[in-house]
């Protein structure tokens, strides 16, 4: 659940989504789900000559089985408290 | 909960419906229909459907009719930007005139990843991957 927490406070900011197909796009996050496909507006697609069919569309839904990364905004991310919460949680489910 | 909307793919997929969608499989066909419905796994379905297959600067079409994508196969799904559609600088041509180069060029990709999957398994301790049905 953790990580679907730190995208839904990276929404509306600029990320690249590189999928396992090596189809690299960067757009602005709109939304993330509880299985991390992710919605994009207005994309990029890097290299779009090699993938002529990505050239009309304007924003895309991508599943979040078929991504290899995202690469994210450094500076919207804070890792040091990303540590803890990790941490934290970890504790709480040993309790359990 | 209102507000967790926006968080789910049902909500996300809402305003898609009724347009006109490119769906990219895990098998590395692109399908452009009208999307009529969706759940939260990502099963879509997609009226007056066409498949698209693209070689160069010429793409061909395939009508197809009525998809139920079962979510697993779905890649991406992107909505196309009709103004956008017309400035694309592809040229379309007969379907059977584009097919044998597709065919030629699937056929390339494929020999390509063979010999990837080969060189990492014997040269960089990879394990040998599954392959099943991912030709996207």
């Amino acid at each position: 659940m953790l990580i679907f927490s730190v995208f839904k406070t990276l929404t509306d900011q600029k990320v690249t989504v590189e999928l396992k197909n090596d189809l690299s796009i960067t757009g602005v996050l709109k939304s993330v789900d509880q299985f991390l496909n992710i919605r994009l507006d207005k994309i990029e697609v890097f290299d779009e000559a090699r993938h002529p069919h990505m050239m009309a569309v304007k924003n895309c839904f991508i599943r979040g089985s078929v991504v290899r990364y995202v690469q994210l905004p450094a500076e919207h991310v804070d890792t040091q408290l990303l540590e803890d919460a990790t941490r934290r949680e970890a504790a709480a489910q040993g309790k359990r | 909960m209102d507000s967790l909307i926006p968080f789910t793919t049902s909500g996300s997929l809402v305003d898609c419906v009724d347009r006109k969608m490119l769906v990219v499989l895990r098998d590395g066909r692109k399908l452009q229909g009208v999307l009529r419905s969706y759940d939260q796994f990502a099963n879509l379905v997609l009226e007056d459907t066409v498949e698209r297959i693209y070689y160069r600067d010429f793409f061909a079409e395939a009508w197809k009719g009525l998809f139920l994508i079962r979510g697993e196969n779905v890649v991406l799904l992107g909505e196309v930007d009709l103004d956008k559609e017309d400035d694309v600088p592809l040229r379309q041509v007969p379907w059977e005139e584009l097919l044998p180069y597709h065919r030629q060029e699937i056929a390339a990709k494929k020999k390509r990843e063979e010999v990837k999957a080969q060189v990492l398994f014997e040269q960089k301790g990879f394990c040998k991957e599954g392959g099943e049905g991912d030709g996207y």
